[in-house]
Parts: structure tokens; sequence; C-alpha cells
């Protein structure tokens, strides 16, 4: 652990797409870089017991949620040449069909990137403490696990 | 001493609040969790893990009076 405040990774509400394509877009002056990967989690509508998920509520433990990212992001360095590494994660009300988690890994070569995007995706499930209220449609909910 | 302890999800549900703060002479995380499970009886049959100043402990381990946080599995991404 370093001294440094970890970056925060949360974003109220859905990440859109117009925020997806500027990152992109930003990347354009790294020419080193020869190849991005992304990882976009979107909010699935589930049928559990007749109801569906109308939308996902997320909450965090935000302190030791932004320390893990920043554990996660610093081992990923570590084991992958990457020249850089961005994550986003929603909190509060994600609809079905909006994206809740933005992945976002660059490297000079392209079998590097494939590796690193799984490892920290699988990470982030295992290790970061969010949790997701699921809504159904009759406003009852449930509060989602990660296989 | 006094130990700030949060509650978060499910578990803020069933202890009805977000954070508390309670006068505690326990040692371990362990009699820590008796006290809960007394206070909040619904808490015995949940899945949770408990985290000390922002890492997860074991219930042998001893309370420094740091942050404690109860977390239900997590469900992120």
């Amino acid at each position: 652990m370093t001294d440094k405040k970890p970056k925060n990774v949360f974003k109220q509400g859905a990440i859109s797409s117009e925020f997806i394509g500027e990152s992109i877009a930003k990347h354009q002056t790294k020419t080193s870089i020869g190849a991005h990967n992304i990882f976009l989690g979107q909010v699935r509508a589930d049928v559990i017991d007749g109801k569906t998920v109308t939308a996902i509520e997320y909450t965090a433990y935000e302190d030791m949620a932004n320390a893990k990212f920043d554990e996660i992001r610093e081992t990923a360095f570590e084991k992958f040449e990457l020249t850089c590494m961005h994550i986003y994660h929603s909190l509060g009300v994600v609809k079905a069909g909006e994206i809740c988690l933005f992945v976002f890994v660059s490297s000079p070569k392209r079998k590097v990137v494939f590796k690193a995007l799984e490892y920290i995706v699988e990470e982030i499930k295992a290790q970061v403490p969010v949790f997701g209220k699921e809504i159904f449609e009759d406003d009852s909910h449930q509060w989602k696990k990660n296989m | 001493m006094i130990i700030t302890i949060k509650y978060f999800g499910l578990i803020a549900e069933v202890t009805n609040q977000s954070e508390e703060s309670i006068d505690f002479s326990g040692r371990l995380i362990s009699d820590l969790l008796n006290t809960l499970y007394a206070k909040y009886p619904d808490l015995k049959n949940k899945d949770f893990q408990v985290a000390q100043n922002q890492e997860l402990v074991s219930e042998s381990t001893e309370i420094t009076g740091q942050e404690l946080a109860l977390l239900p599995p997590f469900s992120g991404g």
C-alpha cells in the first residue's frame, strides 16, 4: 500500500456509451499502444420466480472498494505489460440494459490485453465490496451474489 | 472501548441501520459476533464476512478498535 489516496472508481448511475467512446478517443495520442481490450458489464433482466429484474441498485464499502481497486490495478501492472488501465463502476440505480462496469486495458501487444482483462474483471468480482440490489417490476427486491 | 461497525446490503436491512457505535469489552471478532447475534438474532443465518481496517479478518482476529464492517457476499460488476 502506498500513502496516496486511491483513485475513485465509482460513478453515480449508469456508464454512458458517450463516456466510453470518449475514453477510447483520448488514447489516440498514445501511439505506443497497439491493442485495447474493453469489458462492459451490463445489467441483465433476469427472471426469478416469475418476476423480472428491472434495475440493480449498487452500494459499496467505498473506501475499502477503492483501496481494493487500487491493489488490483497495481498487481495487474506488475503481472502484465500494460500501457494504461481504467476501471469505472456504477453506484446507485442502473436499469436493465445499461452499463455498470467499464474496464479498459491497453498494451503494445494484443495477447497481453486478453489475459489482463480477464484477470482484472475476475479479481473485481471476487475482491471488491460492492453490493447489488436486484429490483423487480413490482418494487420488491433481492440481493445479488456473484457466482 | 467504543467501536464503530458499518453494515452493508442485506446485513444493513437486518440491523436496520448502516452504522452504529457500541461500548464493547470483548477481545476477538468472535466475541463481537456473539454480542451482535444476541442483538440481531436474524444475523445468525446470514452469509457475511468481517472487515477490520478495510481488510477481511477471521473470527479469531483480535479487535484493534479500528473500523469494523459486516460485508454480505460481493456482487459488483
